[in-house]
């Protein structure tokens, strides 16, 4: 039954604990139900979840390559208007995936229009190979292609606007969405499916691991990154934006400081020039999607 | 029925008429014709078949490994620099066993750049685990994709297939073409049946990551079903030219090898060249005789120790060069032939769109005789000082 957990997703996979990747896969299944065909990019969820001879995946599933999803889910979406079968087809992802290495099929798939969901689980870095910086990394994030140093304070670029970019293709819906909201996920997930054409969820997932935090707190950590500012759940349709999740907002330093990611802002001492400008990257977004409630006096 | 078309056509209509379901593809020349023609059949409702228009041909045949795994035929075409793209999915098919048949419209390989023949671009995908066939004429040239559909989809071998031609030397020439009818194709190509596919009524995983406990045995299984592919080979050849009058049984053609003292090797459009040399050179009592590879893998290696048996000579020519080694033709005649005794010499031979002719097959055979051999053939030694 649509809604309800149905473990599509079996647990005894090799996710670490805390992974919201995993959490990510259970729930969208869980919204999709059986007749869904998932294709995974190369990355984390795949690996964790298919080491040969066992598979976490109740439904039809199949990984090619690192960046070729969108286009393998173009054929498959071909292949089944053509038969006649009415499965729903939605690519997997990570960032690495998605906003970098995939982003030609990504595209393509996009402006050809086909009816698919794509799903990011965006955590923020290459976290299979061993936590390297992606066009999604945020900035100042130390990776291990992006140290903090004595000659850096890390990822030295803004996190890619990607939504914005499929969202540009004529997506007739886009979304973020985060672990720590998993209702919401969930009903995205099946918003996406319910729409025709080809659309795109992008899902905030910390990673403890490449973030360091002990896996316990991934739902912390991940509502804490909504309620700075510094990932904002919202939904476009048809190019505007329709929903947004709105807080009250708490300084980025609530998030920054829990993670070893942003260690170096704090210690040995604070690099309060550097945080500033992370506060003005959630100013920002607080500003565009104007996600600050007032609170009365 | 005999009808006089250009060799993109030709084969355009070959494939409409093994219905693929799916088609992917992106314009390279000199591919491009073959994929017009079939958008054009669709436009018209001439052939009922998905056809992706994709960005770039990593995505065209990453959309057939999808569509084949969802379980429709499929088709895509490319040459060259789109093939180099394809490098990495093309393993792929070939790990996932998916039987995808694309038409290789041979061309050289950049840089420099050249949109013109040699074979380097499929040759250098020797080892991706596809099927490879070679037509010497258009004839061939489609006859080839019915073969290629029949053989790729045996539940026995479940491999994808290159069906290679010569970019521009057959692919932009006119000529006669005995055509299929489609109820003739459809009776010795029946609808594809997948053995496995993509369906939520029985849920399977598709390309799972294997460890070293697990990754040799694959490459073992793929190895083997593409050694077996020749017995299928011979059969569904045998098949065509039951029914069509083409007999494609062996993978070789043996062109006045009966008596032959010396011979040729060769793939693709310069075996007519050859041929017509020969007749020229055995008129001068040259008992020379030509062995054409028509599949090149799995690699005829009984077929061409057999052939080769009787001759004193073998002069191979290779338009392909596997550079810092040989010819890629050569180096696996020589592996035939090892403990032979038999001399076999390495011609390269027209690189980039080089023009061969008859001239140069007998001063080719002159050199061989001479003990004259492992060369660039016809280089123009004033760009060279």
């Amino acid at each position: 039954m649509s809604g309800e957990p149905c473990g599509l997703f079996e647990y005894g996979h090799r996710a670490c604990g805390g992974c919201a990747a995993a959490l990510a896969a259970r729930t969208i299944l869980d919204a999709a139900g059986k007749d869904t065909i998932v294709v995974s990019a190369t990355g984390c969820m795949e690996v964790f979840s298919t080491p040969y001879p066992e598979t976490a995946w109740k439904v039809p599933w199949i990984h090619s390559l690192f960046e070729n999803n969108s286009a393998v889910a173009s054929g498959i979406v071909a292949s089944l208007k053509k038969q006649g079968r009415k499965e729903k087809v939605i690519a997997l992802g990570g960032d690495g995936a998605t906003f970098d290495i995939g982003i030609l099929c990504l595209s393509g798939a996009f402006e050809r229009g086909h009816d698919f969901v794509y799903i990011c689980y965006d955590n923020e870095a290459y976290m299979n190979t061993g936590i390297q910086r992606s066009g999604a990394t945020p900035y100042d994030a130390n990776t291990t292609t992006s140290p903090a140093g004595k000659c850096s304070t890390g990822n030295r670029r803004p996190k890619k606007d990607l939504p914005m970019i499929l969202a540009a293709h004529g997506a007739p819906y886009v979304a973020t969405a985060s672990i720590a909201y998993l209702p919401d996920l969930k009903k995205k997930v099946e918003k996406a499916l319910q729409t025709e054409g080809p659309c795109y969820l992008q899902v905030h997932a910390p990673c403890c691991t490449g973030w360091g935090f002990e896996g316990e707190k991934t739902m912390a950590i991940g509502k804490l990154a909504i309620e700075t500012g510094l990932w904002v759940n919202y939904e476009m349709e048809n190019g505007k934006v329709t929903r947004v999740k709105k807080v009250v907002r708490k300084p980025v330093e609530a998030y920054l400081k829990e993670q070893r990611r942003f260690r170096h802002l704090f210690k040995p001492s604070r690099n309060e020039a550097e945080i500033a400008k992370i506060q003005a990257v959630a100013d920002r977004n607080a500003e565009r999607f104007g996600i600050d409630i007032k609170l009365k006096k | 029925m005999m009808e006089f078309m250009e060799g993109s056509h030709a084969v355009a209509h070959a494939v409409k008429f093994c219905r693929p379901e799916v088609i992917a593809a992106y314009p390279i020349t000199p591919q491009t014709h073959i994929v017009e023609a079939l958008a054009e059949m669709v436009a018209n409702c001439h052939l009922d078949a998905e056809y992706i228009t994709v960005e770039s041909e990593f995505s065209a045949l990453s959309a057939c490994l999808g569509a084949s795994a969802a379980g429709s035929r499929v088709y895509s075409a490319t040459t060259s620099q789109g093939l180099a793209l394809m490098f990495e999915v093309c393993f792929n098919c070939a790990g996932m066993r998916m039987p995808v048949v694309m038409s290789i419209v041979n061309r050289a390989m950049g840089a420099p750049l050249s949109i013109w023949n040699d074979q380097q671009d499929s040759i250098s995908l020797r080892d991706s685990g596809w099927l490879q066939f070679y037509a010497e004429d258009n004839q061939e040239a489609t006859d080839l994709h019915y073969l290629a559909y029949k053989v790729a989809e045996d539940k026995n071998v479940l491999l994808p297939a290159f069906v290679c031609f010569d970019g521009f030397i057959l692919s932009h020439t006119y000529e006669p073409v005995d055509t299929l009818t489609q109820e003739q194709a459809d009776s010795y190509l029946p609808r594809y049946a997948p053995v496995h596919r993509l369906d939520s009524d029985n849920p399977i995983s598709f390309g799972l990551f294997a460890s070293p406990d697990y990754y040799m045995e694959f490459r073992y299984q793929i190895d083997q079903a593409m050694k077996d592919a020749a017995k299928h080979i011979a059969k569904a050849g045998k098949e065509f030219g039951e029914m069509f009058g083409r007999d494609y049984s062996d993978m070789v053609e043996a062109y006045r090898m009966e008596d032959a003292d010396f011979a040729i090797v060769a793939m693709g459009s310069i075996c007519g060249t050859v041929k017509d040399a020969i007749d020229e050179m055995r008129k001068d009592g040259k008992k020379v005789g030509l062995l054409k590879l028509r599949t090149f893998r799995p690699f005829p290696e009984k077929e061409v120790r057999s052939a080769l048996s009787g001759v004193s000579r073998v002069a191979v020519l290779d338009k392909n060069i596997s550079l810092g080694a040989k010819g890629a033709v050569a180096l696996e005649v020589k592996d035939a032939l090892y403990g032979s005794g038999i001399p076999v010499l390495d011609y390269i031979i027209a690189l980039g769109g080089r023009d061969v002719r008859k001239k140069d097959i007998r001063a080719v055979v002159e050199m061989a005789g001479k003990g004259k051999g492992d060369l660039f053939y016809g280089l123009r030694q004033e760009l060279l000082q």
